[in-house]
């Protein structure tokens, strides 16, 4: 992983980043979110194949090229330069949301506002509605991948909780989160709600509840 | 059979005052940018735009059109990035129907096989949900979607030949085969004229094609703009 993207993300977001994509599979076909999730391309380890997806028709979507090698023909959802991996496909929208919708991702890694005890996710518009509202593929990645992992700051800048009892923002889809990543740890959405799968170092259960609207379940 | 034609005037012709229009494209990359400018200069009024994204500059493209005028209405699944559209949005001079993306996607794709309407669960239980038919299959609640269909697709192409066959590159091919089937007058912006293309590789068949002009692609120039903006 380059420097840069260290910097950028800062110490934490790096750390809760990398936890995430360690928990990849080999052979898993990926659709990444735009901001935050796209960073996980670039923290697969070695000896794993995980394929990329993107909205805009790719599958085996690789790195940011060099200067030099930019295909002007090839960005990612955010509209950025990317690459082709080997045994790389490219395709056309409808067969594109198809993937997504009908369950063949196995994986979706989305940002979000808010998640509920329920799954229920919220990332894309804010309760007063956005001046300019704009939904893309949020709603159709939430509800067709197999796994839908949320990776987030546990609070806002203000301190308030995002993993909620119920979402307050505009829901982006009901019950779709499988799992949600912060810097805190890894909770899986459960029949009973939150439960910790891994806490960060030196983070205790006590911890993350003091910042967690919803009950968190040792 | 030859649906080549000499130029953007002439690929354009009869495109009338209140069309709806599908525009190919994502981000910069297939859009078929010289058919919108060109559209934007022939000046039909009232249009309804069908695209994935409302653009970025004043200058060209989609919110040239905007700009101008010329559109009453449209529907995206992201508009975000042109302040165009924002500032028409704001004012209540423009209309919007924002639809999720693959829902869109698959409107269009419906609208050309003949397929008046489909289920999905996206959107359901949200707020682009509401007012729409709603019907549990297997256990989950789904939105009915209806087909978008159109009088007019620009759509851009890497190659095409003169039966209107076309190939894409990269991710350029995005929207543009499914609103090659959807509307009643497709016209095809393409990189290359080719003598014959391999039928192996063909994209989109002849057969969803009207016309087809050559243009010089300037997307270098438009991610360039849209990096500045």
């Amino acid at each position: 992983m380059s420097e840069t993207i260290e910097k950028a993300l800062g110490d934490d977001r790096v750390a809760m980043t990398r936890r995430l994509a360690g928990d990849i599979a080999d052979g898993w076909y990926v659709n990444l979110g735009v901001g935050m999730p796209t960073k996980v391309a670039d923290m697969i380890d070695d000896g794993r194949e995980v394929m990329f997806h993107s909205e805009n028709g790719i599958l085996g979507m690789g790195p940011t090229p060099a200067e030099d090698e930019i295909d002007p023909w090839l960005v990612n959802a955010g509209k950025k330069a990317v690459s082709l991996t080997p045994g790389a496909a490219l395709f056309h929208h409808a067969d594109s949301f198809a993937m997504i919708r009908g369950g063949h991702i196995d994986l979706c890694v989305l940002g979000g506002y808010e998640v509920a005890e329920n799954g229920d996710l919220a990332n894309w518009t804010t309760p007063s509605g956005d001046i300019l509202p704009a939904v893309g593929g949020a709603m159709d990645l939430a509800v067709g991948a197999k796994r839908v992992w949320v990776l987030m700051q546990h609070t806002t800048r203000d301190g308030a909780a995002k993993l909620v009892r119920r979402c307050t923002y505009p829901l982006t889809a009901p019950a779709a989160v499988d799992r949600v990543y912060t810097e805190l740890g890894t909770f899986a959405v459960t029949e009973e709600g939150f439960r910790v799968l891994t806490l960060a170092d030196g983070v205790s259960l006590a911890d993350v509840q003091a910042r967690t609207d919803a009950p968190i379940h040792g | 059979m030859d649906k080549r034609v000499a130029d953007l005037a002439a690929a354009l012709e009869g495109i009338s005052d209140g069309a709806v229009v599908m525009i190919g494209g994502f981000g910069a990359v297939g859009q078929p940018d010289a058919l919108v400018d060109a559209l934007a200069e022939l000046g039909p009024r009232e249009l309804t735009i069908i695209a994935n994204n409302a653009g970025w500059s004043a200058e060209t493209g989609i919110p040239r059109l905007m700009d101008l005028g010329l559109v009453r209405k449209i529907i995206c699944s992201f508009p975000k990035g042109s302040t165009v559209f924002k500032d028409l949005f704001t004012a209540g001079k423009i209309e919007l129907e924002l639809v999720p993306q693959g829902t869109l996607a698959e409107r269009i794709r419906c609208g050309g096989a003949g397929i008046p309407a489909f289920y999905t669960a996206t959107a359901a239980g949200t707020r682009l949900a509401e007012g729409k038919e709603v019907r549990t299959f297997r256990g989950r609640e789904c939105v009915m979607e209806e087909a978008l269909t159109a009088d007019v697709a620009l759509v851009e192409a890497w190659q095409a030949d003169r039966w209107g066959n076309l190939v894409f590159r990269g991710s350029g091919r995005n929207f543009n085969p499914i609103m090659a089937m959807a509307a009643e007058l497709t016209i095809v912006q393409a990189h290359q004229f080719a003598n014959e293309l391999d039928p192996n590789v063909i994209v989109t068949p002849g057969i969803f094609v009207n016309r087809v002009v050559q243009v010089d692609s300037r997307v270098e120039k438009l991610l360039a703009a849209q990096k500045a903006s």
